[in-house]
């Protein structure tokens, strides 16, 4: 399949590949703005995002055949200027961003035309290009400062997409606003970060600053702007207990954003930790405190409060929103391993829950479609009344908590193997246990809906579109398909962790 | 020691005015204070970047004196290729040296001035460019906040969110009770 897209490319295309799939996106944001507001603005986003996944398409079987390539944007060589480095890693996460990207935008045009106001549907679409050009943009970027650019070009876009909710309610606007404010202050303390880097070393470009910072003269320097770094970045991907923006931001978004959001934004600001953490600082003595005395606790902290909060909550989408806090728990276990082992573990966690997590969402953007609310009684008798939205929703439901044979249960037990190797057996009883939360949280919304009678029995056969059905099966499938067959995520996880420990082992 | 501290003046009133600034975020329940105080806390950072820049007896990284006037190694490649005179001497421009992008790490050829490292100049450029965005953004969802909410006190936001979950519970064990 992707090698087949890779055919498709001319030579010109592989080489700016890496370019155009940022730049595209981020040009097109602008002409949807002078576009009619309607169905032209839901296809050309289509389109544009698509076009970007046969980038990263092309870009993924290049570097799996070729190595990582390096892109100098505008002929400055790359400690001088702007690098675009794509690995193992990079591609990733380039793939995550994109395909969900589709794949959400294709589920987008009911849910976006029904609760957007019909003038603003082109801005709608171009606020989501600019978070899209962003979060691409982070994840394949090589440089400190450039990175904290495309990070904020990504939030500032995010705080529209929440704020745009409040047509719906109220309470999305002080949501929007609250996370304005943490992710603003995450995002200067990684520049503080980044500054202190600068100061140690003289160079923002990564691959340059992992070679220069064991030879820094001030290691100190360099610590500092390590936990800066990890603190700024922590606050953007939902590191307990710094989360607290997420579950108003998800719960009152508008359903697409929401769906977009959970999948893609918090992995892609992970993704910047690993980047930081595994290539950047792999010699700095504060580390194996940092693994072992912060990720290692909050992780396992989010996984087990977190969980607990998600079974209270009455708000479907607040569930979820606290899920996803546990969920990013999990990742930083898998982190606080240390070994390629464990973030070969966690980097399949992650896709395999934005699999998941998108999926839920989208099925709640259908529901939201038809009847208004996504409170715990709203899914009573569901299952009957849309039986496809809701199979769905259950089969990613029984993928989030780790049954047999779907892509939960194939990330947790690889997550599980890796605490053995490093002899972390204790780790076990924690997983268990926030999986069985997870089977109460879940498995609450499915008795509601497939056990209950309906709350609103005159709206008999009220399904999702089609085109929001398609895209949710696809993804639903994918969840089953790694359950039987994981070799596809976890081949692309293990070179991605390979990939970010390239240079703990430098001569 | 106390030479120690007052040598570095600098980084103190930085501290001081990140300080002052987070207190205002998380303190505040006045939204645009809030704000406020959110600027002084990146305002805070430019200056850590600027402070980071300074070059003891540098001038600002615009070419003068003999780098100028054409004196320089540059400008003798300059004037070889018949371009004399012109100013035009950017820090990647002539490959006549080495490594010519590197006008802040140090003394570097062909320069005969003391300049300031250009760099974190541009860098916190692009900064100031994202933080007005932010505030603009920021004040915006004020003044819709302000509409739907009729308040910018967060108290008062926080009073109004809670009073609509609670007539939402209210509702919901009515409906229970009926169902």
């Amino acid at each position: 399949m992707i090698a087949f897209l890779h055919g498709l490319a001319s030579d010109a295309m592989i080489l700016h590949a890496p370019a155009l799939l940022v730049a595209v996106p981020l040009i097109f944001s602008a002409v949807i703005t002078f576009l009619p507001s309607g169905r032209v603005a839901w296809l050309v986003t289509v389109l544009v995002s698509l076009f970007s996944l046969w980038c990263a398409a092309i870009l993924q079987h290049e570097v799996s055949l070729n190595g990582p390539i390096s892109y100098a944007l505008g002929g400055f060589p790359p400690p001088i200027g702007i690098e675009f480095r794509v690995d193992a890693l990079n591609t990733l996460f380039l793939l995550l961003v994109t395909g969900i990207g589709f794949l959400a935008a294709i589920g987008s045009w009911a849910t976006v035309n029904a609760e957007m106001r019909d003038t603003r549907i082109n801005l709608f679409y171009a606020a989501y290009l600019v978070c899209f050009t962003g979060l691409a943009g982070v994840a394949i970027t090589n440089d400190a400062f450039n990175l904290f650019v495309f990070l904020e070009i990504s939030s500032i876009a995010t705080y529209v997409l929440v704020g745009v909710g409040a047509r719906r309610d109220r309470r999305a606007l002080p949501a929007a606003f609250n996370y304005l404010i943490m992710g603003t202050i995450g995002a200067t303390f990684f520049v503080i970060g980044v500054g202190f880097l600068y100061a140690a070393t003289g160079t923002l470009n990564l691959t340059d600053l992992a070679a220069r910072i064991p030879d820094s003269e001030s290691p100190r320097a360099v610590q500092a702007g390590l936990a800066f770094i990890v603190v700024g970045l922590g606050l953007k991907l939902a590191m307990y207990p710094l989360h607290q923006w997420l579950p108003n931001a998800y719960a009152y978004a508008p359903s697409f954003v929401t769906v977009f959001l959970s999948a893609t934004a918090t992995k892609v600001s992970f993704y910047a930790l690993v980047r930081f953490l595994t290539y950047v600082f792999p010699e700095v003595d504060a580390e194996n405190i940092l693994f072992t005395a912060v990720f290692a606790p909050l992780g396992i902290a989010a996984m087990i409060i977190c969980s607990f909060q998600a079974v209270f909550q009455v708000d479907v989408r607040r569930t979820l929103a606290y899920s996803s806090v546990a969920q990013v728990g999990y990742m930083l276990l898998g982190l606080s391993l240390a070994t390629a082992v464990g973030l070969s573990a966690s980097l399949l966690f992650l896709f395999n829950h934005a699999l998941m997590k998108g999926a839920l969402f989208l099925a709640l953007a259908g529901v939201v479609l038809h009847y208004q609310g996504t409170q715990m009684r709203d899914m009573a008798g569901l299952g009957r009344q849309a039986p496809w939205t809701m199979t769905a929703f259950a089969i990613c439901a029984l993928s989030l908590i780790g049954v047999p044979l779907t892509a939960g249960f194939a990330s947790k037990v690889t997550l599980l193997s890796a605490c053995f190797d490093k002899g972390w057996w204790w780790a076990a009883f924690v997983i268990v246990g926030a999986s069985l939360l997870a089977v109460v949280y879940m498995g609450r919304i499915i008795e509601a809906a497939f056990f209950r009678a309906p709350a609103n029995p005159q709206k008999l056969r009220k399904e999702a579109p089609v085109s929001l059905l398609v895209p949710l099966w696809f993804l639903a499938i994918a969840n089953i398909w790694i359950g039987f067959d994981a070799s596809f995520p976890a081949g692309l996880a293990d070179d991605a962790a390979g990939a970010a420990l390239s240079t703990m082992v430098r001569p | 020691m106390f030479e120690f501290i007052g040598e570095r003046y600098n980084y103190w009133m930085i501290i001081g005015l990140m300080m002052i600034g987070l207190y205002i975020t998380f303190q505040s329940s006045n939204l645009i204070k809030r704000l406020t105080g959110l600027s002084i806390f990146q305002t805070s950072v430019f200056l850590f970047y600027v402070t980071l820049s300074k070059v003891n007896g540098g001038s600002a990284p615009i070419l003068f004196g003999r780098d100028w006037k054409g004196q320089g190694k540059k400008a003798e490649a300059e004037a070889a290729n018949g371009a004399t005179g012109d100013a035009v001497a950017t820090p990647y421009g002539g490959d006549g040296h080495g490594d010519a992008g590197a006008v802040g790490y140090g003394p570097v050829d062909g320069l005969y001035e003391t300049y300031s490292n250009p760099l974190p100049h541009v860098l916190i450029l692009t900064a100031i460019v994202v933080s007005v965005a932010t505030l603009s953004l920021g004040l915006a969802l004020i003044v819709r906040i302000r509409e739907a909410y009729g308040s910018i006190e967060s108290d008062d936001v926080a009073r109004a969110d809670l009073e609509t979950a609670l007539a939402e519970a209210a509702d919901r064990d009515e409906s229970e009770a009926t169902a």
